[in-house]
């Protein structure tokens, strides 16, 4: 049983992480401000909550995956929160298009 | 290698060059940007290291209080001349660079020839737990071992904040810390300042309280609770209060004013200063405890909100 | 190479860097990142050198811990009145130039920042 755990939280893990990278890779490549913000939280977000699936399993009680879950919605809202603030102050930046 | 050492020097890898980065590049916001990502990276090292209550406490002042603080001032005096002009020449940079490499060749000399078996007090504080009843070692030293470090560490943030507060110029004297902020009442942030503020300071709390059996304490909850008020202040929902007013005043001596009572009591009434009678250990810390976290809450708060700039009307 | 001494060794190039751009950089601002990169080298090696002392079950030993603990929060309220000061002189002066030799700004705005 222990096996099959593993098993899945590795798989879920590397997913995220490469989630991780394609966000990443987002950021360095596209042109501008708005494009890497979409880049970045969508995948990150996602990647984040990949992570937060494959630790589950590793989780000894209800209570620590409540917790692990709790994170990831805690970081979907920071992350969605600051990237639209973001996302606003660089469209008042540039110049009307 | 195995992985985890793998792992490890890669981390100390991606950390270093973080911190070149940060070092060497020329706008000072990205100087604060990259900080802020060191210290994000520098948390993950002290989880590695086994010191998840340090991890907590690197995360939340160092890196989360830390970069406001950075970036707050960073975007303030992106107004300020280039200070370009003044950077030293190059017999300082060489001597700075010859320096730098001493001293961190020193320092690498003095890891690499630590004595082995290394001494360590842990097995003492495990010991002596039963004095306190409390089962986190590192809370036992912060608030039974070596309490009076704690206790004048209370009084630095003090003075720290008695510096900070007479920075005000003399129309403010007394008045409001920082500008009043102004944000869209039906946008994000607004949203965001209504909606995390009472689960942050569940999480504080909780913190807090969890810090006396596992890793936890009164700073880390204390910085969530200040970052909480610091969201409601940022989104204008409230304003920073008069620094001349008696009852934010008192929450700030609460803390070491507490300890230093306990502290006498200890000594008229015990062996020793700060000496707690061992039946009432326990409750004696965690009341301490609660004084601390209100004070550091409201001064790290407060820290960051700056010297009075709005006069009380 | 074991975990410890890998991060003893990052701590002290992280002093090493922090020391450099404390001494080269002109700006304020860069000074006090430098030396918080400086401070957070020296926690590091008491983290390492707390590793060393791992017995009795517990991972790190609690007394470097505990230090370092009190060592970030002085440190971030030493880095808060620093900037606290930085930001006055710019309200003062305009500049953030710490040379003594500049003239004071004659437009400053004493309420600005």
């Amino acid at each position: 049983m222990s096996l099959v755990r593993d098993i899945i939280t590795i798989a879920a893990v590397s997913a995220g992480a490469f989630f991780f990278l394609a966000g990443t890779v987002g950021l360095l490549r596209f042109p501008d401000t708005l494009t890497r913000l979409h880049a970045l939280t969508k995948a990150d977000n996602l990647g984040l909550g990949l992570v937060v699936l494959g630790l589950l399993p590793q989780a000894t009680s209800l209570r620590d995956g409540l917790k692990l879950i709790s994170i990831w919605l805690l970081g979907l809202l920071a992350g969605a929160t600051v990237s639209q603030l973001i996302a606003r102050t660089a469209r008042q930046g540039e110049p009307a298009k | 290698m195995s992985i985890a050492a793998a792992f490890e020097v890669a981390l100390a890898a991606v950390v270093l060059g973080l911190g070149i980065w940060t070092i060497a590049v020329r706008e000072t916001y990205s100087a604060t940007v990259g900080f802020v990502a060191y210290g994000l990276l520098v948390a993950l090292i002290w989880v590695r290291l086994d010191a998840v209550d340090v991890a907590l406490t690197e995360a939340a002042i160092g890196g989360g209080l830390g970069g406001v603080l950075l970036l707050g001032a960073a975007a303030r005096l992106r107004d300020a001349g280039p200070t370009a002009a003044e950077a030293p020449g190059k017999v300082v940079r060489v001597t700075a660079a010859i320096l730098s490499v001493l001293t961190a060749a020193a320092l690498a000399g003095a890891v690499l020839l630590l004595p082995d078996p290394a001494p360590t007090l842990a097995p003492k504080a495990v010991a002596n737990a039963s004095a306190t009843g409390l089962a986190n070692p590192v809370t036992n030293v912060l608030m039974a071992f070596r309490a009076m470090d704690t206790m004048l560490e209370k009084v630095v943030l003090l003075l720290a904040i008695i510096g900070v507060w007479s920075l005000a110029p003399d129309d403010a004297w007394g008045g409001h810390p920082g500008p009043r902020h102004q944000a869209d009442p039906l946008g994000v942030l607004v949203f965001l300042a209504r909606l995390l503020p009472p689960i942050g300071i569940v999480v504080g709390i909780y913190i807090f309280w969890t810090g006396a059996n596992h890793p936890g304490g009164a700073f880390q909850g204390g910085a969530i609770l200040a970052s909480m008020w610091l969201l409601a202040i940022m989104a204008g929902l409230t304003d920073t209060p008069p620094v001349g007013r008696r009852w934010l005043r008192f929450i700030l001596v609460a803390g070491p004013g507490l300890f230093l009572v306990v502290g006498l009591g200890g000594l008229w009434f015990g062996a020793a200063f700060l000496a707690y009678p061992p039946a009432q250990a326990k409750p004696l810390i965690l009341g301490i405890e609660v004084a601390m976290i209100l004070t550091i809450a409201a001064t790290l708060g407060l820290l960051l909100a700056g010297a009075p700039e709005r006069s009380v009307k | 190479m074991s975990g410890p001494t890998v991060f003893g060794l990052c701590a002290a190039v992280a002093v090493g860097l922090g020391l450099y751009g404390l001494i080269t950089n002109p700006h304020p601002l860069r000074k006090i990142i430098a030396f918080n990169l400086l401070g957070s080298g020296v926690f590091l090696l008491f983290g390492a050198v707390g590793r060393r002392g791992a017995a009795a079950s517990v991972g790190n030993d609690p007394v470097p811990q505990a230090l370092v603990i009190t060592g970030v929060v002085v440190a971030f309220s030493a880095t808060a009145l620093a900037i606290a000061l930085l930001l006055r002189l710019f309200q003062k002066t305009g500049s953030t130039t710490l040379s003594s030799g500049a003239p004071p700004n004659a437009s400053s705005d004493p309420s600005g920042g």
